[in-house]
């Protein structure tokens, strides 16, 4: 995939997603089953690791640029706009009606193709988004790029024409070690994401956002949305809930509740 | 109510069949009348266990010389399809290597998965995955449609393992078809970095802290707790990324599900994220010095207080019993 239309340094494609503020309680809405998309969009927090790795590579190879690709409704560019301020140069913005209700392979389909126009050295994601987290699009888009992935990074290091992982594990970590290009998932936590800088903000307004609908992309309408997915949501329903029980007011005492509390289950 | 053919990814660590692996298979054989599992390794040393445990038979890819198990793996299972036909659903664990298997083999058969399942319901030959969302509050059931192959990504504890008394599973080596570029990556070295103790996810008591600790040096009360109560030490996620703990630490969405008799969480506000770990606990015990802190509306027993001041006494009390 990599290409001579670049020339020099180190090129990488970070998938960012544009969520609704976590903060803002989430709901889904009865009538289209999907999360509801209204109040404050933001950048995923756990892209701006993804973003903030890249903007490190890329000093450290010399030179090079950031790009960003994102699917998103209604040509929202917010999240996209925080991530060119931290100093991004470039993103593709893939929006269409007819993405409403994709599920995440549809989105790895729609990722790939937008990806594939940028012939990177090196392609970022997080290993899960905050509002649907599947987890699964990473690997998804590795495959249909037919590329190398190596997911659950905790650190990543460009060494010629490879990149060495740190991957996380049930019980610590492995090294990896993959050729390049590849697609690579960052946990939250590896890099201290930067803060836009006044200039950064500044900038990021007249930097260019591509706008691609399917169609541009060549892949057909019934690949996506409610009609390319393999799967329908047939019922949204309030679990049972877990009750309060007792709260205690600690007045130097409070341990001798915990104490009898574990002495009546007789775990003590 | 039953379906035929079901087929699930097996996991093992030290030699040890994975809990989350044991747990499908005992949903997989009360919804379908033959279970297989697909193994990335030597069949004969999980082929007791598994058949133990429901497989007829363990489907073997042998030694993968150090390949992630994503590309081999899914190719592997896409073959054998090609070969056989498809079973009427394949059960992932939402594990590190289980989520690159499903994630890799969707894309290559394009079939959808449905995530983070923690039931399934079987109606026919129709197939639903339960999901929590938002910290537990709600279930989404999803349904399959269409001809694709099902794939679900199944979260741990969700069902429970238990033996069906079952004898030697028959092992069958595959054939690895040849992945070329997809396949490159190599793990070159592991490290472990697990403490001593119960293991997190199956402990009977986990003890949690987070942010309200103040510093990372006063982790060293949870520690302390926990070993005065055969306890696991868990986190949230504010002070594993603060670096006070190792990952491997955390409880929640994207840290371990964890099913304890006793939860007890000291100076944890009980975000979503985290409740979505750990409200499966029998009993949740919560200090936290804001008597408005999310947590207490799921703990049993919720005390009020510094955890300074009752973390401490609290070790003492059970230091002189
Ligand atoms: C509550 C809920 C449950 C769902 N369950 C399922 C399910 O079971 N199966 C299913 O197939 N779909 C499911 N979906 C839909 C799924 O979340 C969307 O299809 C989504 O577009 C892609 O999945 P994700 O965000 O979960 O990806 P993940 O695999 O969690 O994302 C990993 C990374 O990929 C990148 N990425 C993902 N989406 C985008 C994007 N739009 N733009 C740029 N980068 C992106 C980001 O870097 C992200 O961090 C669910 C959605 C919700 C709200
Ligand atoms: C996509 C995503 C995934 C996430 N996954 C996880 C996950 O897996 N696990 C997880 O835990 N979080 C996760 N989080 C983060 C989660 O939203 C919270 O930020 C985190 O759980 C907060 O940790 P905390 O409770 O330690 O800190 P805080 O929310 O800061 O809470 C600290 C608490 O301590 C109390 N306190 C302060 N001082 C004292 C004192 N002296 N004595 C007693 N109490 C005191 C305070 O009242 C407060 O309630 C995730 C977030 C996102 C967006």
């Amino acid at each position: 995939m990599r290409s001579a239309q670049h020339n020099s340094g180190m090129h990488v494609v970070v998938c960012v997603k544009q969520i609704p503020d976590p903060a803002e309680p989430g709901s889904l809405d009865p009538a289209t089953k999907t999360l509801k998309r209204s109040g404050n969009i933001i950048l995923d927090e756990s892209d701006s690791y993804g973003v903030e790795m890249a903007l490190q590579l890329v000093t450290s190879a010399g030179g090079g640029t950031v790009s960003l690709v994102s699917m998103a409704p209604g040509g929202e560019t917010k999240g996209l706009r925080t991530a060119l301020a931290m100093g991004a140069s470039d993103a593709i913005l893939v929006s269409d009606p007819v993405l409403n209700g994709t599920d995440a392979l549809g989105t790895a389909k729609v990722l790939a193709a937008a990806i594939a126009r940028k012939s990177p050295d090196l392609v970022l994601t997080a290993t899960e988004s905050s509002d649907g987290y599947t987890g699964t699009v990473p690997s998804q888009i590795a495959e249909l790029l037919g590329l190398p992935s190596v997911t659950f990074a905790r650190s990543i290091e460009i060494n010629g024409q490879s990149v060495n992982v740190r991957r996380q594990t049930e019980s610590g970590y492995d090294e990896v070690t993959c050729p390049l290009p590849a697609v690579v998932s960052v946990t939250a936590g590896v890099v201290e994401p930067r803060y836009p800088s006044f200039k950064g903000i500044m900038a990021a307004k007249s930097k260019p956002v591509e706008a691609l609908t399917v169609a541009d992309l060549g892949l057909s309408a019934d690949e996506v949305g409610w009609a390319g997915g393999g799967q329908e949501i047939v019922e949204i329903a309030a679990s049972e809930a877990r009750e309060a029980g007792r709260v205690v007011e600690d007045e130097g005492e409070g341990y001798a509740e915990i104490v009898n509390f574990l002495e009546n289950l007789k775990v003590i | 109510m039953a379906l035929d053919n079901v087929w699930v990814f097996a996991e093992a660590a030290d030699g040890r069949v994975k809990t989350i692996t044991l747990e499908m298979l005992a949903k997989a054989r009360e919804i379908a009348d033959e279970v297989s599992c697909f193994y990335a390794g030597a069949g004969d040393d999980v082929a007791e266990t598994l058949g133990e445990h429901g497989a007829s038979t363990v489907f073997a890819t042998g030694d993968l010389d150090d390949a992630l198990l994503g590309p081999p793996v899914a190719a592997a299972i896409a073959a054998k399809i090609a070969a056989d036909g498809a079973p009427d659903l394949i059960m992932f664990g939402t594990t590190y290597d289980g989520r690159d298997v499903a994630g890799r083999l969707s894309a290559k058969l394009g079939a959808p998965v449905i995530t983070n399942v923690a039931d399934l319901i079987v109606n026919g030959e129709d197939v639903a995955g339960v999901e929590p969302v938002f910290g537990g509050s709600t279930n989404v059931t999803t349904r399959f449609k269409g001809e694709a192959v099902k794939i679900v990504l199944v979260r741990p504890k969700s069902f429970a393992a238990e033996s069906a008394g079952g004898s030697v599973a028959d092992v069958e080596d595959l054939d690895v078809p040849e992945v070329g570029n997809t396949g490159t990556a190599k793990v070159t070295a592991r490290f472990m970095e697990e403490t001593s103790g119960p293991k997190l996810e199956e402990a009977a008591i986990v003890v949690s802290g987070g942010r309200g600790l103040g510093e990372a040096a006063k982790y060293a009360m949870v520690e302390q707790l926990a070993k005065l109560l055969k306890a696991a030490p868990g986190a949230s996620r504010a002070i594993v990324d603060a670096g006070w703990v190792p990952y491997s630490y955390q409880v929640g969405q994207t840290g371990k599900v964890v099913k304890p008799t006793v939860y007890l969480a000291c100076g944890i506000s009980g975000a979503t994220q985290h409740m979505v770990g750990m409200k499966g606990a029998k009993y949740i015990i919560a200090i936290n010095k804001d008597k408005e802190a999310p947590i207490f509306s799921i703990a049993d027993l919720g005390i009020v207080g510094d955890v300074h001041k009752v973390m401490p006494k609290l070790i003492e009390a059970l230091q002189g019993r």
